[in-house]
């Protein structure tokens, strides 16, 4: 079998000692970990590596020995490979490598061989060793994806050897503590030896993080006690803030907020993701409502928002009176039943009247709505733009109220009209076997049938004209709120953080390695240098998008021809609960 | 290190390189005929032909340019996303397999399947209208079936070379995988 020995490549020049690392069980390999140079003594080796591995949990231990000869040291060779029979385990590695070649050489002893002077092995066991050479920092800050749950009880396969080096070396982080300023007894050579480094920044922010953190619970939790109480839970208004775009996205950013300010730290990788998500997407939206609200709020913005206003309104209501008064002639050069068409027009007339009578008696007050709406662009860009969305369905309410009189009627005339399609042809609808049946009528039935289907089906074309209008009406703001539902959920969703990850430092998201052949000689084991390969870009979002509330339509695109078609009332967004991905 | 001539499934000439790293580290790239220039200029040539008629029709200078930008950026996209300049596969015993392609820009997508998952390396036969088509491909295990097959990774799949050269790589493959299992 071959060996493989994943050694780090900042111990490529590190003086002589012992080896100290992992053997992969099952695999045979070995990852080495640290080097602990020469002097030592073996009994404070082995406290250390004991100590260590019950803090860690890492299974430690002395794998070898490792040799780079110096001048004046020509009796270290001996001493260390007698250093096997204190250190009694598996098989022994003595790693050794001349300066100036590239190679190493590797001499495996196993457990009968350990106490025998050094015996010349064959010349084929140097070739069945392999060194992969690994990049430490790189390889303890990188996570693998997929992910595999943390639950060991719920994989049903070991994990593969890769994602257990991967492990080991992430969690002996407490092996990297030990730099060359320590006074201790051991000196040992890993990627932090060269002293550790730390940012004061985030240690400053850590610690400011905690009571800030406890503030903002004491925040939220008199918020909740705010929203709990009864008089929210009256019919109207519950029914109200589930429909209302604002709430909604309240509740929603309440429940990030409450992740947030939790006092646990985040434990595994996901969990720390989602938290630093979460926290880039809340400061980047209120980043983005205090630059609406600098706009906003200079140069008498608002108030010149709220003069063109009125006018606009004035001028949808002009022209929808026009419209109805072409539909009312003879519109596109059809010829409308005059009756229904006045009585349908009159009515829809009346309707727009009032509407705009309604908005005058608003004027007034407009500005001062919009000051304070403003206002809650403080909380984020996402709550200006459902304020926005929700006053936009609460001003085109009469195209909703349109929308639903003509479909309700059109929907009438269709079941009326199959119904008695029916019935012309001798069939009828067996409601107990859900299909359709023969049936014998009376004379007078087909009489009155055959009369009220004629006449359904001449006014036909004039319910149908209103219906199409007033639905294509309605599908423009419903296209209008649906572009800015978008917007929100794209601010709400977005992992900014993770992308920033993958640009920044494109190896801690790793979705494989990649491996490359490290020039060597002949005759000696074969050298790999072992890279993380980034993950891709959609990977990255797809592994890591914030669950959102749905707004997106349950129906597909053929179910709403349909509806459509029919007359049934459409509904664009029914907030499902939580998306989980 | 060999290098030899073979042909692809359209009759296009393609290289093998084999290298021996050690008795159980091979890698094998088949690299395709590169971008010919007589082909980008035929193209590029017609795309300012008809853009130089449609301005003389129109007399509007924005078709030229944007004929002159759409060929830039069409090759752009095209040598960096589309053309792929080599293959490789290097397999090291009891390791895994690392299968790359490399782009006429230089990009590389690299991609390691490692031994554990691999239950073997096989050159399986695929209809294609009226061709039966050679390819060779990884099967993976399966973690629920011992004996089942999860997956099949194909390799070589932009090169596509023919059953001589696959033959080769295959014997060459399989020295390396069972002296290692």
């Amino acid at each position: 079998m071959v060996l493989k020995i994943f050694f780090p490549q900042c111990c490529n020049r590190a003086d002589s000692g012992l080896l100290v690392g992992r053997w992969v069980s099952g695999h045979d390999s070995a990852v080495v970990l640290a080097v602990i140079h020469y002097p030592f003594i073996p009994g404070q080796v082995k406290q250390y590596i004991q100590q260590l591995q019950a803090q860690s949990g890492v299974e430690l231990s002395v794998l070898g020995s490792w040799s780079l000869p110096k001048e004046g040291q020509e009796g270290l060779e001996s001493f260390i490979r007698d250093l096997s029979t204190i250190f009694p385990q598996e098989p022994w590695l003595q790693i050794s490598r001349q300066v100036g070649k590239t190679g190493f050489t590797c001499e495996v002893l196993g457990r009968d061989q350990i106490g025998k002077a050094a015996q010349q092995e064959e010349e084929e066991d140097e070739e069945k060793v392999i060194f992969v050479h690994y990049e430490q920092m790189k390889v303890m800050l990188s996570q693998l994806h997929p992910i595999e749950s943390q639950n060991p009880d719920n994989r049903s396969e070991p994990p593969s050897e890769l994602r257990q080096m991967f492990q080991t070396v992430a969690r002996s982080e407490l092996l990297f503590f030990l730099d060359r300023y320590d006074d201790g007894p051991l000196k040992s050579t890993h990627w932090q030896s060269e002293g550790r480094e730390a940012s004061i920044i985030v240690e400053l922010l850590k610690r400011a993080s905690v009571p800030l953190c406890v503030f903002i619970s004491w925040l939220l939790s008199v918020w909740t006690w705010f929203c709990n109480i009864r008089i929210f839970s009256v019919f109207p208004l519950s029914f109200l803030s589930s429909k209302l775009s604002t709430c909604v996205q309240l509740n929603y950013r309440t429940e990030h907020l409450r992740t947030l300010s939790s006092p646990r730290a985040a434990e595994g990788h996901m969990e720390f993701m989602r938290k630093a998500n979460i926290l880039v997407s809340v400061l980047v939206d209120v980043a983005l409502g205090v630059l609406l609200m600098s706009w906003l709020y200079r140069d008498e913005n608002i108030s010149t928002l709220a003069h063109t206003l009125v006018p606009a309104a004035d001028h949808v209501a002009r022209q929808l009176e026009e419209l109805l008064q072409w539909l009312m002639g003879a519109p596109a050069g059809l010829k409308m039943n005059r009756a229904l068409d006045q009585v349908l027009g009159r009515f829809f007339l009346y309707h727009i009247h009032l509407w705009i009578s309604y908005i005058h008696l608003m004027a007034p007050f407009i500005e001062g709505i919009l000051w304070y709406g403003g206002l809650s662009a403080c909380l984020g860009l996402t709550f200006a733009l459902s304020l926005l969305s929700d006053m936009v369905a609460l001003f085109t309410f009469h195209i909703y109220c349109f929308y639903v009189y003509g479909a309700r009627l059109y929907c009438l005339k269709i079941y009326g009209l199959s119904s008695l399609w029916r019935l012309f042809r001798g069939k009828k609808w067996n409601v107990l076997r859900q299909r359709v049946d023969s049936c014998s009528y009376d004379l007078d039935q087909l009489f009155i049938g055959t009369l009220l289907f004629t006449v359904l089906l001449f006014l036909l074309p004039t319910t149908a004209l209103y219906y199409l209008v007033f639905t294509l009406l309605r599908l423009v703001v419903v296209l209008f709120q649906g572009v800015l539902h978008l917007i929100v959920d794209f601010i709400n969703s977005f992992p900014l953080f993770s992308v920033g990850l993958w640009v920044c430092r494109s190896y801690r998201l790793a979705e494989g390695v990649k491996f490359r052949v490290l020039c060597d000689e002949p005759g000696t084991a074969l050298h790999l240098l072992m890279e993380m390969n980034p993950l891709r870009f959609g990977s990255v979002l797809q592994t890591y998008r914030t669950a959102t509330y749905s707004c997106y339509p349950k129906d597909s695109w053929g179910a709403l021809v349909r509806k459509l078609f029919i007359g049934e009332l459409v509904f664009p967004w029914r907030h499902k609960t939580t998306k989980t991905d | 290190m060999e290098d030899e001539a073979f042909t692809d499934i359209s009759g296009k000439p393609i290289t093998l390189d084999c290298q021996s790293h050690s008795s159980f580290c091979r890698e094998f790239t088949v690299s395709s005929p590169k971008v010919s220039i007589g082909k980008v200029m035929v193209y590029t040539c017609s795309v300012w032909l008809v853009a130089y008629s449609v301005f003389f029709f129109t007399q509007n200078t924005a078709v030229l340019s944007s004929a002159i930008i759409v060929t830039l950026v069409g090759m752009m996209l095209y040598i960096h996303f589309v053309k792929v300049d080599h293959e490789s596969l290097l397999v090291i015993g009891s390791l895994g397999l690392q299968v790359s392609s490399t782009y006429a820009s230089g990009r590389e997508v690299t991609t390691f399947i490692e031994m554990d998952k691999i239950r073997d390396i096989v050159i399986n036969e695929a209809i294609y209208m009226h061709q039966i088509i050679y390819y060779l491909c990884v099967l993976m295990k399966d973690q629920s079936e011992p004996n089942g097959v999860s997956g099949v990774v194909p390799l070589f799949q932009s090169s596509k070379p023919r059953l001589s050269c696959l033959v080769k790589v295959y014997k060459s493959c399989q020295e390396v995988v069972s002296r290692c299992q």
